[in-house]
């Protein structure tokens, strides 16, 4: 059972491919509602720890629970109850707004009457009504990424997975990107990101550092950059992940 | 002047990708085009590339004419695209030594250039290059687009997607470079990396926006711009976008940036409006603006 209100809880999590250690016994905790920002170096072992949280990869040691689920023996719930972007998968370029969100709303199980009532939603939210038609395809970089989000949080989940979201994006679309991401938030879905924009881990509530498969620092950007002694969660990266 | 723009345009099918384009880059300058992902980067890296022919307008580069010296061009530039494109079943050395025979030398030739990034992936060159690391991929690309010592480097976005660590080594790397004497044209999505070139053009949807040093395109700013915090980031965005007087209001790492309609700004009259929303820990302080500010302001 989840204590508190702790939606991730990871202890001593660890993935091994052959004899590279590429996660080594990773812990933490995500509350309910909070902004948790996943940091490191390109190779410091995000993605394989990413990949095993949302049930896709089997840890080598450790455990974690993921909306109350297992991630080994209830990899099927955790699927369901999150949901998921990245900037290299988000949505079907060649099919219409309106085609994803159906798409997506069917994979979740939404009914038919559920889907057209989120349709409505979504882009009435996003002032999307003109573009409803349109193939994802034609759209520019920053609409698909909202869009994106927003079909990701389609079956409600109590936990979104934003993998670099808005790598490439448009300042001002990057920043009402993160305005999407602080309402929802704001509802109580709890949000795990990853970014190497570190102005945006400075938007987190708390951060976590990885470094050659381990979590070096953990804790909100005020305290981070006071343990540190730096101006910016640039300069604390910097002095991290260079060792 | 080592590259000459002037009006290029570009359009695919119903897309203008390229907007009567003009700018000229000095020798030994290190340019950057700053811009996010469809502002037309990668089309003008083409077009001066001598790869893609475009509508309208002329250019030169290294003296050069785009169309009539093609040929003396390709043999002139150095081009690093965006996507990693070597031959991913050559090892590190075959795909160095590949592009060191097509352009007419050999690595001992020039290996003065590349010798400072090449000695950081030579232990492993009998490596294939499909599967190298992104970083090391990234400096395989560099040394073969240096292999025949251009004159001009081109580098599409050499650090996008690519951690803050490995970014800061990619420019030093490229400020060397420069010191070669080699004029560089850069692009990245990342303002930051604004402020480490010489001058820049700021970029979007087809359309330079400004072109300046970026000391100056900061100096130039128009407005008075507030760092303001609280206790509620969300709740604080939402007051300020609603206050009547607000020009712009954009989140900044810990603090939301601020600017005002009105000439005669008091920072006391938001505190007071922030407070009647009951929002806690509020602080506003005049601050710098940045090379995103700017860029934010401009594509407004």
């Amino acid at each position: 059972m989840m204590e508190n209100n702790n939606v991730i809880e990871v202890k001593e999590l660890t993935k091994m491919f052959g004899d590279f250690t590429a996660v080594s016994a990773i812990t933490f905790e995500v509350k309910q509602g909070e902004i948790f920002g996943f940091l490191g170096a390109n190779g410091a072992g995000k993605t394989t720890a990413m990949k095993m949280l949302i049930g896709i990869s089997k840890p080598t040691a450790g455990d974690a629970k993921v909306a109350g689920f297992d991630v080994v023996s209830e990899a099927e719930n955790i699927k369901k109850n999150i949901g998921y972007m990245s900037q290299k998968f988000a949505l079907y370029d060649d099919l219409t707004v309106k085609e994803n969100i159906t798409f997506f709303g069917g994979i979740y199980g939404l009914t038919r009457a559920k889907i057209k009532e989120k349709t409505r939603e979504l882009t009435e939210e996003l002032g999307l009504k003109d573009l409803t038609d349109k193939l994802v395809g034609s759209l520019p970089l920053g609409w698909k990424q909202k869009i994106a989000f927003s079909v990701s949080l389609l079956h409600e989940p109590k936990i979104v997975f934003l993998d670099e979201p808005t790598g490439g994006v448009d300042p001002i679309t990057r920043r009402q990107f993160w305005e999407m991401i602080y309402k929802s938030a704001n509802k109580g879905t709890t949000i795990f990101v990853t970014t190497h924009y570190m102005d945006e881990a400075e938007y987190c509530d708390r951060v976590s550092i990885m470094v050659n498969g381990k979590i070096e620092a953990l804790d909100s950007p005020t305290k981070l950059k006071e343990q540190y002694g730096a101006e910016t969660m640039n300069d604390v990266f910097l002095k991290l992940a260079r060792g | 002047m080592s590259i000459v723009v002037s009006n290029i345009s570009k359009s695919y099918k119903t897309v203008k990708a390229l907007k009567n384009i003009s700018f000229e880059v000095n020798e030994g300058e290190l340019f950057g085009l700053i811009g996010p992902d469809g502002a037309g980067k990668t089309t003008l890296f083409r077009v001066l590339t001598t790869l893609l022919i475009a509508d309208e307008g002329k250019a030169s580069v290294a003296g050069y004419d785009l169309l009539k010296d093609y040929k003396a061009i390709r043999e002139s530039v150095g081009y690093m695209p965006g996507r990693f494109s070597l031959y991913q079943d050559l090892t590190v050395e075959e795909n160095l030594k590949f592009f060191a025979t097509i352009f007419g030398t050999t690595i001992a030739q020039n290996y003065d250039l590349i010798k400072d990034i090449y000695v950081q992936i030579e232990p492993f060159k009998t490596r294939r290059a499909g599967k190298l690391s992104g970083g090391m991929k990234q400096k395989l690309a560099l040394s073969c687009a240096l292999i025949h010592k251009p004159k001009v480097l081109f580098l599409d976005e050499p650090t996008t997607g690519v951690d803050p660590v490995s970014r800061k080594e990619f420019w030093e790397m490229i400020k060397r470079l420069q010191q070669k004497g080699i004029t560089i044209l850069v692009s990245t999505p990342y303002m930051d990396e604004a402020a480490l070139c010489d001058r820049i053009a700021l970029i979007q949807d087809g359309n330079i926006l400004q072109i300046d040093t970026p000391e100056a395109i900061i100096k130039h700013y128009p407005k008075a711009i507030y760092n303001v915090s609280a206790d509620n980031m969300y709740q604080l965005i939402e007051s300020l976008k609603a206050y009547e007087h607000s020009h712009s209001v954009y989140p900044f790492g810990e603090f939301v940036h601020y600017t005002d309609k009105r000439t005669g700004f008091d920072p006391k009259q938001l505190k007071q409006y922030l407070e009647e929303k009951k929002l806690a820990g509020i602080s506003i302080e005049i601050t710098q603006p940045t090379i995103e500010d700017a860029f934010m302001e401009l594509a407004i």
